[in-house]
């Protein structure tokens, strides 16, 4: 360690911590969190570091004589555009091809920008999905139109929802009724067949494909305190999707 | 079944559930491939052995295997590929069916649903554990033969 100077190693855990925070909130994995982080610090030298990573915040400790670092995570918002940039760098960095100051600038850069499509876009293609489930699922051709605008329409009010309040739970939940109340509209009113399939396709775009990934991935990894709570909260979605239908089909 | 049109509607679906999870567009026609090889073998193997969980089990494995080569040639996370294949296998439609039966008192046909789809994500689970395992044992193997062939082995 006595090599590396003050100013140089503030300069390296300020950047392994925010390379650690954009990917954590991006929606990756915990144990590539820490994988990245602790290949970074060896390619700066720093061998005996250690890193602890949960979905709420991240510790790391340089050495055994250095003060640890802590950074909390506050929102996470699935944007893997992200995870991928930061990966991009931090290969680079453990490669050589770049030094830790400029590792440290795009980091920032990356951490200030957002990669997300533009939100009709991405309304967009849930409405193709709920359209493409619909068939896969065994759906009739002539609920197509219904299972496109619904699976949109619900997409988005998640969306909204989610804005206004932050509350991930009842944003799924509000979205589960709409889409309910909308595909039982459609069939009373003898425009649409099978409300059953409909309300499957248009609730896909909700599923929380990406927890369910993360927390096996985690649990195989060994990071039981991150892959528990992303299973609770897949879980906690899924029940709530499923509260949502419940309550307009128990009308 | 009309095998052209599923695989075109899983590549169109996987590719959408990429834009929604926002990955770097110039995978998203490879992550419509991933999802798109997993539906078409969990189809295939649902249709020989009628085993919806063994045929889960399949193309979650499938889908895995692929996202893992694909991360491997494109140099990104493997996460990336393999959200958007997993989705079409997520039992949604047994969760519904469950749900609809608990609404309408008729327990036991819900309890038959709600097992199925348990095990229906467990299945997910392993096909997961299971590609991982068997492509970090081949990662292994040939880093080691490689290092062999530079004359890196520590004998």
């Amino acid at each position: 360690m006595a090599e590396i100077s003050e100013v140089r190693r503030e300069l390296a855990l300020d950047c392994f911590l925010l390379a650690g925070k954009v990917m954590m909130e991006s929606g990756a994995e915990t144990y590539r969190v820490e994988d990245t982080m602790i290949r970074m610090a060896v390619s700066q030298n720093m061998m005996d570091s250690h890193c602890f990573v949960t979905p709420a915040g991240i510790m790391f400790s340089p050495s055994n004589d250095l003060p640890t670092r802590f950074v909390r995570i506050h929102g996470r918002r699935t944007d893997l555009e992200r995870v991928a940039r930061v990966n991009a760098v931090s290969r680079r960095l453990v490669a050589g091809q770049l030094t830790l100051q400029q590792a440290y600038e795009e980091m920032t850069e990356i951490e200030k920008n957002h990669y997300l499509f533009p939100l009709w876009l991405q309304v967009l293609a849930a409405a193709v999905a709920s359209a493409c489930f619909l068939i896969l699922m065994g759906g009739g051709w002539a609920d197509i139109p219904f299972a496109f605008l619904i699976g949109g329409i619900g997409f988005y009010i998640v969306e909204m929802v989610l804005v206004k309040t932050r509350v991930k739970f009842f944003a799924e939940f509000i979205g589960a009724v709409a889409i309910g109340t909308l595909a039982v509209l459609v069939v009373y009113s003898g425009f649409g067949n099978d409300p059953d399939t409909i309300i499957i396709g248009s609730v896909m775009p909700l599923v929380p494909g990406l927890l369910i990934t993360n927390a096996v991935r985690d649990m195989m990894a060994g990071h039981f305190v991150s892959g528990l709570s992303m299973g609770a909260e897949a879980f906690l979605t899924a029940f709530a999707i499923g509260a949502g239908i419940a309550i307009v089909l128990s009308f | 079944m009309n095998w052209p049109l599923e695989a075109f509607l899983s590549f169109l679906a996987a590719g959408a559930f990429g834009i929604i999870f926002n990955i770097p567009k110039k995978t998203l026609i490879s992550c419509g491939l991933v999802g798109m090889s997993g539906w078409l073998f969990y189809r295939s193997y649902f249709l020989m052995f009628d085993d919806p969980i063994q045929a889960t089990f399949a193309g979650a494995f499938i889908v895995a295997i692929v996202a893992h080569i694909l991360a491997k040639i494109f140099k990104m996370p493997m996460i990336i590929f393999s959200v958007a294949g997993i989705i079409p296998l997520v039992p949604g439609s047994r969760a519904y069916n469950a749900m609809r039966n608990i609404v309408e008192n008729d327990y036991m046909e819900a309890v038959d649903f709600a097992v199925q789809a348990l095990m229906i994500s467990g299945a997910i689970a392993m096909g997961l554990v299971f590609a991982e395992v068997l492509m970090q044992l081949y990662f292994k193997y040939q880093a080691r033969r490689t290092q062999k062939k530079m004359g890196f082995t520590q004998e």
